[in-house]
């Protein structure tokens, strides 16, 4: 392996405050009802700021914020008018790009050079597709004079903390709604940065508010019967929850849920790429990804090469100090998350299935989980079946398409797939049975403004992204 | 104490990317400037600055577009004072500089809208996208001088094509002016050449053109000239966008003939099976 010096990116860039209040119609303002708690660096444990835990009192304030600015100033006002400030906010998010990825980095764990080259840039070519639509919405297909919902809560996972708040907040301004978002309490930081955007923008009061908090918070934003929608992405076992919690109400709702994606590869993939897509399915964010490749699929005829390949390449893996440009995989986002891969792992090795990992110094402070595989999987074992949602790959094998497709799909979920062939037809056979919402072909974890994201099955409901993105913010 | 003398303009042709005089030497005398008569010469060294562009805009990615398009609006709104000097009105400038945000959020959405794909009844992968049909010809309305012209440059360069205009004869200035907006917004050289002049001279070379894919005939008030243009363009099937009607509200939604009607629709074939 190569020797690198390391190259750390400079934190100075990014001013974190001791403490946050809650951000409600404009303002940071203290909790009334709630507490406070504390959002850790999953790299180091060090603690970077005191935020403020939303109760119910506060999600009410938010919610009526909301109710306001939808009423007296959003709702009203011309789309023409909307897309400036969303263009407006993709502005500054672009000026202020990296302070917002090392922010990121640091709140969340993840390698610097996947903020900085994924993220953030999406995160603003976001706000600048749906600006677009804001003074478009009769031609999106909808009928001839689409409207608003009203208020939307938005409920958002610690994996892409900006880039999906981007995917909730983006449509809904777009399309006339106002929000109140809930960041994941591990992930709180460019959340709350990306208030202090909003007042940048000079984005009307009470248009975005941003409750920070835990379950319990999102409990009551998702119950409040102030709310017209409500959007998820996280767990299906809290996406059930949220499913049980709306019924009988006038809410609509999208979730976006987990997934087991399996990532297939025929004899005839140039294994060099297929490798290359291998480990960015599962490696991508320490895997911590609904739609990671986290089944892999290897036609039976060439599984020790592509294994063999596969291995040569995870020792070259750099696992590391997130802030360090040459890092590919950064820390576990926290204990509890570090505790449920150990665990899922373990039972992968009891229940038969041969575990490996490259020789990998981890560092001794932090959340740090080496990339493994597990060969000698069967469909039966844990490992096949329930989201790890972590850097760890359960390799499976198969003789013929079908066989290809039937494991593929023997899954409650249906999130994503990836295929690696080089035949065409072969690819486009294989989509049309495949039960996946997303499904990549020769390349993998691909996202783009334009293109909409969502699940089958038990992966959730409704799409993000895309001319389809806007549906779940309409009254249509 | 002596007042200060000022710089004045000199309002010149834009062509590929670069100010240049009309190569004829000749210019003619309105809005108080001497402003660049071009010759059917200049009119094709558009054409071909226009057609060199092509392959880097129609290439570049859609959202690539979009962002030199909203910048152009955010140069825009710079020089709304500059514009109002040359006697646009302010609402008009408003409405300009909106119409450029309008377009510049198509050029990821149109595809979207005007393509797709097809179920045909077959094991067939079937998809209709739009391109860019190629060089662009576009004769700007007398009026209103900048808001008319960005209506016929902005629907014409977000898809991927490139543009010669044929500026307001009698009100050029704001379309110099907007050459100098163009200049400075990372709007590649060549997507978009302005030629400022007589139409009688410069647009029948335009129309005639056989490296010319499409005319957008807008501005063209003489239903004869108009019908002898069209005559012309029919001689290497350019798409031809008419005349607006003399009554033509400037203000309204524009919808999105302007886009389709220079657009080729591309559908792509393929099996499906193991």
């Amino acid at each position: 392996m190569f020797e690198y010096a390391p190259a750390p990116e400079s934190r100075s860039v990014v001013d974190i405050k001791p403490s946050y209040g809650l951000f409600i119609d404009g303002e940071f303002v203290d909790p009334t009802d709630g507490g406070t708690f504390k959002s850790v660096n999953p790299a180091s444990e060090e603690v970077l700021a005191e935020v403020a835990e939303g109760g119910a009192g506060d999600v009410d304030r938010a919610v009526r914020a909301a109710r306001a600015a939808y009423e007296k100033v959003w709702g009203p006002m011309p789309g023409r008018d909307r897309a400036k400030y969303l263009f407006r906010i993709a502005r500054i998010i672009q000026e202020r790009s990296r302070e917002l990825a090392v922010l990121e980095s640091l709140d969340n764990g993840k390698p610097i050079k996947e903020s900085r080259d994924v993220d953030v840039p999406l995160v603003a070519a976001h706000f600048f597709y749906y600006a677009g639509w804001a003074d478009k919405l009769p031609y999106a297909g909808f009928g001839p004079d689409p409207k608003p919902l009203g208020v939307a809560a938005q409920v958002i996972p610690w994996n892409f903390p900006l880039l999906m708040l981007a995917w909730k907040i983006a449509p809904a301004l777009a399309a006339g709604n106002t929000v109140v978002l809930k960041p994941a309490e591990t992930t709180p930081l460019t959340a709350l940065l990306f208030a202090e955007i909003c007042q940048q923008a000079d984005l009307p009061a009470g248009v975005v508010n941003i409750v920070t908090g835990a379950g319990d918070t999102g409990r009551a934003l998702v119950e409040h019967p102030g709310v017209d929608k409500v959007a998820f992405t996280g767990s299906t076992e809290v996406g059930k929850a949220i499913a049980r919690a709306v019924a009988g109400t006038r809410k609509k709702v999208t979730l976006e849920l987990g997934g087991k994606a399996a990532n297939i590869v025929f004899d005839d993939a140039p294994v060099d790429q297929a490798v290359e897509g291998i480990v960015n399915g599962i490696f991508f964010n320490q895997g911590h990804v609904c739609c990671a490749g986290s089944r892999l699929l290897i036609q039976e005829s060439v599984a020790d090469r592509v294994l063999e390949s596969l291995k040569r390449r995870m020792a070259q893996l750099r696992v590391g100090d997130p802030l360090d440009k040459n890092t590919d995989i950064g820390a576990i986002n926290s204990a509890a998350q570090l505790a449920r891969i150990k665990e899922l792992s373990d039972a992968g090795s009891a229940e038969g299935a041969e575990r490996w990992s490259p020789p990998c110094e981890l560092p001794d402070r932090g959340f740090w989980f080496a990339p493994t595989i597990f060969t000698g999987v069967t469909q039966a074992h844990r490992i096949a079946r329930e989201e790890i949602f972590g850097p760890v790959l359960s390799v499976l094998t198969f003789r013929t398409p079908a066989e290809a497709v039937e494991k593929a799909n023997n899954t409650p979920y249906g999130l994503s797939a990836g295929i690696w062939t080089d035949k065409g037809s072969r690819i486009l056979w294989m989509a049309d049975r495949l039960r996946a919402g997303v499904v990549w072909a020769n390349t993998f974890n691909k996202f783009d403004p334009t293109s909409p994201f969502g699940g089958y099955k038990e992966s959730g409901y409704g799409r993000e992204g895309g001319r389809h993105g806007l549906e779940g913010y309409l009254n249509v | 104490m002596s007042e200060r003398v000022a710089v004045r303009k000199t309002y010149k042709l834009f062509i590929g990317g670069k100010f240049p005089r009309s190569e004829s030497g000749r210019s003619y005398i309105v809005q108080d400037a001497n402003v660049a008569l071009s010759s059917r010469k200049d009119a094709r060294d558009a054409v071909v600055a226009a057609r060199a562009a092509v392959k880097g805009w129609a290439g570049a990615t859609a959202y690539n577009r979009g962002q030199i398009l909203y910048r152009v609006a955010e140069m825009l709104e710079g020089r709304r004072e500059q514009f109002a000097a040359l006697g646009v009105p302010g609402d008009e400038v408003d409405a300009a500089i909106d119409r450029w945000v309008w377009y510049a959020g198509w050029s990821d959405k149109l595809p979207q809208v005007y393509g797709g794909a097809n179920p045909v009844a077959g094991p067939y992968f079937n998809l209709s996208a739009p391109e860019p049909t190629g060089v662009v010809a576009v004769v700007a309305p007398e009026s209103p001088a900048l808001l008319g012209l960005v209506s016929v440059i902005a629907p014409a360069i977000v898809t991927g094509n490139t543009v010669v205009a044929a500026a307001s004869p009698s009100a050029p200035l704001a379309a110099v002016t907007l050459a100098e907006v163009l200049a400075t917004s990372d709007l590649p050289g060549g997507v978009v050449n302005i030629l400022t002049g007589r139409l009688a001279e410069t647009v029948p070379t335009l129309a005639s053109h056989m490296d010319v894919n499409a005319i957008d005939l807008t501005g063209v008030a003489d239903a004869d000239l108009a019908a002898d243009l069209e005559v012309k363009a029919a001689e290497n099937l350019k798409r031809v966008l008419r005349p607006a009607p003399a009554d033509h509200d400037w203000s309204a939604d524009p919808g999105i003939t302007r886009m389709t009607t220079l657009l080729e629709t591309k559908t792509v074939w393929h099996p499906k099976g193991v």
